[in-house]
């Protein structure tokens, strides 16, 4: 017995011996904690989830770019100059001289036509992106060309408005990739045709941008390194590093450590803990997604514009703002996310249950009726929205009933129009507002269309809204185009079948040694070329 | 099981020809169980097959969707459901499912866009590294504290392991997880912190099994060895307590059974020691249970280490298959299942082997 004491005593004092692990890290490496497990494939023009966009927004570099610090600005990429041709069709960018990629290979106007080209021919998510400017596999090899070594032309179906065009480029869908390093990583895939290297790029890259991969491990971690090629200042950090920490508690206890340097996902509680223990800096910008219910109007109540106003005024928008939503999400009515080009902060609603007690006698249903609402179970602050909601509506005679799933059961459901309600998020996918028309357009409200926005899912067809949203995406004076986008928001506002409630808020906390270190509205914009510790 | 331990005293000490024999008896015994291992496994198997392609199936999830999301246009849907083979009928669907499985082929995770077998054998080691040192610690220390609860029965040491049971039995690993990392990483700075490794460190060793410590060892790499044991440490420990806490509840019951035994009174007047006849003679006769009790406990451990791996961001089979299963990733969680499957069947007739070494009456 004594012998055994001694050895589990040797043992004990082996683990409690283990040297203390409280290293800071490394000066030139910036260390982040962030949930990063809906990240599938590195390639550019496969490519559609948030955490993906901030890596590789480092990495490849686009024609052009918005600012993320100030979205009105566009920033000259891999482009330095562009022109449209009279009849709006035709767009020329000369590019950057002596731009390098990290193999080492130079940027022409041969890497662009590659880079659309395979973001139009592999199909993948993404590449309606693209396919929506008319350009499609038949046309690419006339309507993408390369000039000459150093001019790109593409030319277009229409004559779009020239801030639509170019705010769509600057997505990192668009990102320049090497076409001589992946034309030999080409394989066959198994129906045959060709890969375009996509097999390749998941997992690499091949850009020109201030950074490069080092490693991906799915759910685990992913690290960049400086671009020693690259043709603007040199990144003044050498690695920057995401690791995939699910809990909010331990994303916490990494930065009070001094292991990480920048911890991404903490809650509102967590933020409160961070602030007062002290010593710790803060960071938040709104992001370009939107908090929103879908109201079907294929349901026989709120087929009525009346019942769908009266639900507006039954959402408790600031108490959720201060309480389940607090520091993650503010209040935005519209349809746009704030900072994007045709944004009002028009706000009519807010909880008002007498008036919509009236509206609800007016449509002819002063006792109440039933509803569902579909809602992502794994989602806590949208559970909560909706239990929010329950309170409310019942107030006013409404018993909603929620149903909540797994996201991807409510998302099929939703596009097959088979919810009342369904509680969602939309982030924009380029920035520009014509992307957020999903709220607005619907040239085809049959069961089989050969698109479904998300005014087709809610069941909403407006002839007037279609014609203005065509217009505006034609519009060449970016003024009008504005004020256009502004007066629409405040006519679609009351008769829309949705009930736009919030914008989401990012926070960071962060070491005091980390500088210039700023998120943007779009996860691409949060660029690390300037930070440093 | 209650057999006096001088009867296998004389097993041991049989003649060669007869050794011979068991021999062979033990080797036909070890080619049944090899047997029945194949079938439990192809039954196992077969059924795991049917029910995750049903449940695939009728889940109110559209499977292109879950691939190219929610924004691709109609003909990039098109083209990957016609990749997928869901346009094809469903029994040719289930055909083509088996016969890639049974290639070894579990398709591409929607959740990494992966093939699952890549990412199989990336996590599996992670979760097996822990679930052994966490084992470990539940034997090295689980088996002696029963054995003492057990010979003092009733003292002040049982009564703690008693409370340290229940504590093991009723607080949720994750509230004590959050609290080891908070005292032990935070506070006293002793062990290191969420995740296998510093971010600063990974991928310096090459990997060839995938277990870091091991890997750090072929390398000759210390620095990797120390830094990752540092990590292993607390998760392992925490696993290990509840181990512990069920071992040396199952080694006191199954101790105080023999200690009641007449065949102790006879070693005891035959005037062997204390401890010989402690751990000679009754521990020598509930090593044959104490085995299953220490695979069941290691395959709990396998299978229930999510929170664990959860809390200290470890990157192994039990959060894969929770995260697959929420995100309706049915080919991931088809894939994990048979992983977890096999190494329950594994477990078996390794504890089968260990009875045949143990037990002479089984040979």
């Amino acid at each position: 017995m004594k012998k055994l004491l001694a050895a589990m005593a040797l043992g004990a004092s082996f683990a409690l011996a283990t040297p203390a692990v409280h290293a800071a890290t490394p000066k030139d490496t910036l260390i982040e904690a962030w949930r990063i497990d809906d990240m599938i494939t590195l390639d550019p023009a496969e490519m559609y989830e948030l955490s993906t966009y901030e890596v590789t927004g480092n990495v490849y570099d686009t024609l052009v770019a918005v600012n993320g610090r100030k979205t009105s600005e566009i920033l000259h990429k891999a482009a330095l100059s562009w022109t449209v041709s009279d009849d709006g069709k035709t767009y020329t960018f000369k590019l950057r001289p002596n731009q390098k990629f990290q193999s080492g290979n130079p940027v022409t106007a041969a890497d662009v036509v590659y880079s659309y080209q395979r973001l139009t021919a592999l199909n993948k998510s993404p590449a309606f992106l693209i396919q929506d400017l008319g350009i499609t596999t038949d046309n690419m090899n006339t309507t993408l060309k390369a000039v000459d070594d150093l001019t790109f032309q593409m030319t277009v179906d229409q004559a779009y408005a020239p801030s639509f065009v170019i705010n769509k480029l600057c997505a990192t869908n668009f990102g320049i990739v090497d076409s001589v390093l992946l034309k030999s990583k080409e394989a066959k895939q198994a129906d045959g045709s060709n890969d375009w290297g996509n097999g390749w790029l998941k997992t690499n890259s091949a850009g020109s941008g201030p950074f490069a991969i080092a490693q991906w491990k799915p759910s685990e971690v992913v690290t960049i390194q400086a671009n020693p090629n690259y043709w603007g200042p040199k990144p003044k950090l050498k690695r920057i590093v995401w690791r995939h920490i699910a809990e909010e508690a331990s994303q916490r206890l990494l930065l009070e450590s001094g292991d990480v340097d920048i911890a991404r996902n903490l809650s509102a509680d967590q933020l409160d803990g961070v602030r007062k223990k002290g010593g710790f800096k803060f960071t938040a910008t709104a992001q370009n997604n939107n908090l929103y219910a879908g109201l079907n109007t294929k349901n026989q109540y709120l087929a009525n514009p009346k019942v769908r106003e009266a639900i507006r005024y039954l959402i408790d928008y600031d108490g959720l703002a201060k309480t389940a939503l607090r520091e993650g999400w503010i209040v935005n009515e519209t349809f746009l996310p704030n900072g994007v080009l045709g944004f009002i902060d028009s706000r009519p609603y807010k909880l008002d249950i007498a008036k919509a007690k009236a509206l609800l006698a007016e449509a002819g249903h002063p006792d109440g009726f039933p509803l569902t609402v579909n809602v992502a179970s794994t989602q806590q602050q949208w559970m909560d929205v909706a239990q929010s909601m329950q309170e409310t509506f019942a107030k006013a005679g409404i018993k909603l009933q929620i149903l909540a799933s797994d996201q991807k059961t409510v998302i099929t459901n939703y596009r097959a129009r088979k919810h009342d309600m369904a509680l969602l998020t939309w982030g924009i996918d380029y920035f520009d507002p014509n992307t957020n028309m999903a709220f607005v357009v619907n040239t085809d409200n049959s069961d089989t269309p050969k698109s479904k926005p998300l005014a087709w899912r809610n069941g909403w067809m407006n002839e007037d809204f279609n014609k203005q949203a065509a217009a505006l995406l034609m519009e060449t004076d970016a003024g009008k185009r504005k004020a256009g986008y502004q007066a629409m928001i405040k006519a679609w506002q009351p008769i829309s079948p949705f009930a736009m409630m919030f914008q989401q808020n990012m926070v960071a906390a962060l070491s005091p040694k980390v500088k210039n270190f700023f998120i943007g509205p779009n996860p691409e914009m949060t660029q690390y070329d300037t930070v440093y510790k | 099981m209650s057999k006096p331990a001088i009867a296998s005293a004389s097993a041991v000490a049989a003649p060669s020809a007869e050794a011979g024999a068991h021999f062979l008896h033990g080797v036909r015994r070890l080619l049944l169980a090899g047997g029945g291992l194949f079938f439990s496994l192809a039954a196992t198997f077969f059924g795991l097959l049917v029910i995750t392609f049903v449940i695939g199936r009728l889940m109110p999830v559209d499977p292109v969707l879950s691939a190219v999301g929610d924004r691709a246009s109609q003909a990039t849907y098109n083209q990957v459901k016609e990749a997928m083979g869901l346009n094809l009928p469903i029994w040719h669907q289930f055909a083509r499912y088996a016969w890639n499985v049974l290639h070894g082929d579990f398709g591409m995770s929607t959740l990494t866009a992966r093939p699952v077998m890549e990412d199989l054998i990336r996590v599996f080691p992670a979760t097996a590294e822990m679930a052994t040192v966490a084992i470990i610690i539940g034997i090295v220390c689980g088996i002696p504290l029963g054995v003492w609860a057990a010979v003092y029965r009733n003292s002040l040491l049982d009564h703690v392991m008693r409370v340290v049971g229940l504590i093991g039995y009723s607080v949720p690993i994750f509230w004590l997880g959050v609290m080891g990392l908070l005292v032990f990483y935070l506070q006293l700075g002793w062990v290191g912190g969420p995740g296998r490794l510093d971010v600063y460190l990974d991928g310096e060793v090459p990997t060839v099994t995938g277990l870091i410590l091991v890997d750090a060892v072929i390398a000759g790499d210390w620095e990797v060895f120390a830094n990752a044991f540092s990590h292993i440490i607390l998760p392992a420990t925490l696993l290990g307590y509840y181990s512990l806490a069920y071992i040396s509840r199952m080694t006191r019951s199954l101790m105080l059974e023999q200690l009641n035994q007449e065949y102790l009174i006879t070693a005891r007047v035959k005037g062997l020691s204390e401890r010989r006849v402690v751990w000679r003679h009754a521990f020598g006769n509930i090593q044959v249970a104490l085995i299953t009790v220490c695979a069941l406990a290691f395959a709990n451990i396998l299978e229930g280490s999510v929170l664990t791996e959860t809390v200290f961001a470890w990157p192994g089979i039990g959060r894969y298959i929770t995260t697959a299963l929420l995100s309706a990733d049915m080919n991931a969680v088809l894939g994990g299942t048979i992983v977890v499957g096999t190494v329950y069947v594994g477990l078996n007739l390794l504890s089968d082997i260990l009875y045949l070494i143990v037990d002479p009456r089984a040979r």
